[in-house]
């Protein structure tokens, strides 16, 4: 066995330098390192649940200061904005279209609540023609309101002319209060 | 509430008493006082000297009975009627401080009339007070000086030294003058004086309630109990009623006052009748023109019977139309649209047929048209002159514009007195807001009011 074992080595080895002399060398491309295994990217597949989903409880009880407060408290601290406009005129400007949307945000988000919008004017216009521009005033709010999809029979108008001015001052400034569309809150 | 209500309407049905039952009337006494020369013809007309106003001479009348109670009731008189005659300048009068050194009649007997024609007085009022068991009976007399006749004369009976003056004043402005005195009408006017405040705002906010006045800014009284805004009241013809704007119900309704009853009545009252204000009466009383926004859209006009029947829409566009008044005939109503874009004073026909005809053609800003009585044919106004108003009259014939305030605090909401010669009206020239009186030439302004604001003046026919 012995041998037999020297005889094969020999062959071999003489086998190989007859083919080193009759084959070049081939480049091989050495195989791409296996993919390193990350343990944690593969976890193991969760065991189906056998006991009954977890009750979620519900979010915390906010304080809604807006829902919650009395229509003599609302109307008091009011979160619907007064809209106001230029001497003689009813027309709502970009600023009042602004309060506006917000005031039918909100008019959305408390659907129960029914307004009363609501008209004055300043000092220098008379106080008959007064009733019926404080009235317009009103009514381009309401028909504003209602254009962005507030019911009409939420939104009810009053004109007081001039009667009850917000500031009694006798200056631009009191009468740019004064010219206004007002918002009261008289159910919700 | 209710027994202030009672305690105003037992005042007021007194009131009317006074006012709807003259005093009986007596003949005057038969014996003219001893004259020294008797004329052939009784002139019961006073003149004055060559076409001059007659200058008269009214001193203090005469207590007979010498209690307090008659004296004042006498010097009462006299004051009143001196003030009440020279409210319409149809006289001249011998000062008073003249008057005190003229020696004092007792009686009809001892007047002193060559004093009297010494001053050049051309008549001389002389009266007596005598009390009686429930008041006064008064004896007036107006002599001619220069003849010592008796030219008008009468006995009253009563007991409110004021209301005695008044009568007298417009007895003697009718016979003497042809001339509707207004000694006895009464103004009607809007108040926030009281200070009651509002109920169901959180805004501190006012009521304010329905006033009535004499002529001459006494006796002023609240007729309303409404404790809420009551606005732009106005006289029914008779001068039995106050119509007027009022909150009570939320959206403003007209509501009538029968002040000398103590009831309401709801013009307006229904279900979806939107907002109504600015009533005026026709002038036989039984409709009334106001404004309305119950079917939608910017207010219109609409004439009502006054217990709310026989609705009728005068306008019908999408302009404001608004602030009636009515002409004198009843047959064109004036009133204020913004169809040019400002309010501005138009008139119809009080059946609606036919297009408004623009009145108001040189203001900015034109607003409460108010149609003289006759003689006159004239509307009075509030026109913006400045930051404020001023009271303008536009004669309706030739549409020459005249102005009676001139930029003293602001005026509005003119009101005519019943023989045109007089207007009232709003103005800030004290301060807060006061009713005034004013002559048609813009003359003799007088302040009526003086307590808290005051607003919006009607006066009675």
């Amino acid at each position: 066995m012995k041998r037999m074992a020297k005889l094969l080595a020999v062959m071999s080895l003489l086998a190989a330098i007859g083919c080193h002399k009759n084959v070049p060398p081939v480049a091989r491309p050495t195989p791409p390192p296996p993919a390193p295994t990350n343990p944690a990217a593969r976890p193991p597949s969760p065991p189906e649940p056998v006991a009954e989903p977890t009750i979620v409880p519900p979010e915390p009880v906010r304080e809604d200061a807006i829902a919650s407060a009395s229509l003599d408290d609302l109307n008091r601290n009011s979160p619907l904005k007064p809209v106001f406009f230029a001497l003689d005129s009813d027309e709502l400007t970009s600023d009042a279209q602004k309060s506006l949307d917000d005031n039918a945000a909100l008019l959305k988000r408390y659907s129960t609540w029914a307004v009363t919008i609501e008209g004055h004017c300043d000092e220098r216009g008379t106080a008959e023609y007064n009733l019926a521009l404080g009235e317009r005033r009103a009514v381009a709010a309401r028909a504003y309101l209602v254009s962005l999809g507030v019911p009409a029979d939420r939104l009810r108008t009053v004109s007081y002319g001039k009667e009850f001015p917000f500031d009694p001052g006798h200056d631009e400034s009191a009468y740019s209060k004064n010219r206004r569309a007002h918002f009261v809150v008289t159910a919700k | 509430m209710m027994k202030k209500l009672e305690a105003l309407v037992a005042i007021a049905v007194l009131g009317a008493w006074v006012r709807a039952q003259p005093p009986p009337q007596q003949q005057p006494p038969a014996q003219p006082p001893p004259t020294t020369q008797q004329p052939t013809e009784i002139e019961t007309t006073i003149r004055g000297e060559g076409g001059a106003p007659p200058r008269l001479a009214v001193p203090d009348f005469i207590a007979i009975t010498k209690d307090k109670e008659s004296v004042d009731t006498a010097r009462t008189i006299g004051q009143v009627l001196w003030d009440d005659l020279n409210f319409e300048r149809e006289f001249s009068f011998i000062p008073r401080d003249v008057i005190a050194t003229v020696p004092a009649a007792t009686s009809f007997n001892d007047v002193p009339f060559d004093r009297w024609r010494e001053l050049n007085a051309d008549g001389l009022i002389v009266g007596t007070v005598e009390k009686t068991g429930n008041g006064f009976k008064v004896d007036m007399r107006l002599y001619n000086v220069r003849t010592r006749q008796m030219a008008y004369g009468r006995e009253y009976t009563g007991s409110n030294a004021r209301l005695f003056a008044h009568t007298m004043s417009d007895e003697i402005h009718q016979t003497q003058r042809a001339l509707r005195g207004v000694a006895r009408t009464k103004l009607t006017f809007a108040s926030d004086r009281d200070g009651e405040r509002m109920t169901g705002t959180v805004e501190k906010r006012e009521t304010k309630e329905i006033y009535i006045a004499d002529y001459d800014g006494e006796n002023q009284r609240r007729v309303t109990v409404g404790r809420t805004l009551n606005i732009t009241p106005r006289w029914s013809p008779d001068g039995r009623s106050i119509a007027y704007t009022s909150y009570r119900r939320g959206p403003p309704q007209v509501f009538i006052s029968n002040i000398f009853q103590g009831t309401l009545e709801e013009a307006t009252k229904g279900e979806r009748v939107g907002q109504n204000w600015l009533p005026a009466w026709s002038p036989d009383g039984q409709r009334i023109c106001f404004g309305s926004t119950r079917d939608g859209g910017s207010s219109q006009l609409y004439v009502i019977n006054r217990d709310g029947s026989a609705l009728r829409r005068l306008t019908n566009d999408k302009w404001v139309n608004t602030t009636p008044t009515w002409s004198p005939s009843g047959n064109q109503i004036a009133f204020v649209s913004d169809r040019t874009g400002s309010p501005q004073i138009y008139v119809i026909n009080a059946d609606g047929v036919g297009a408004p005809q623009r009145i108001s053609t040189s203001e900015s800003y034109a607003d409460k048209p108010a149609w003289s009585p006759p003689p006159f044919n004239e509307i009075s106004y509030t026109a913006r002159t400045g930051p404020g108003n001023d009271i303008k009259v536009i004669d309706m014939p030739t549409r020459v514009v005249r102005q009676l305030t001139f930029g003293e605090g602001t005026n509005e909401s003119p009101t005519w007195a019943a023989n045109g010669r007089h207007l009232a009206f709003m103005s800030t020239r004290s301060g807060k807001s006061q009713i005034f009186t004013i002559a048609r030439d813009g003359k003799n302004l007088k302040q009526i009011t003086k307590n808290g604001n005051n607003q919006q003046p009607d006066w009675s026919r």
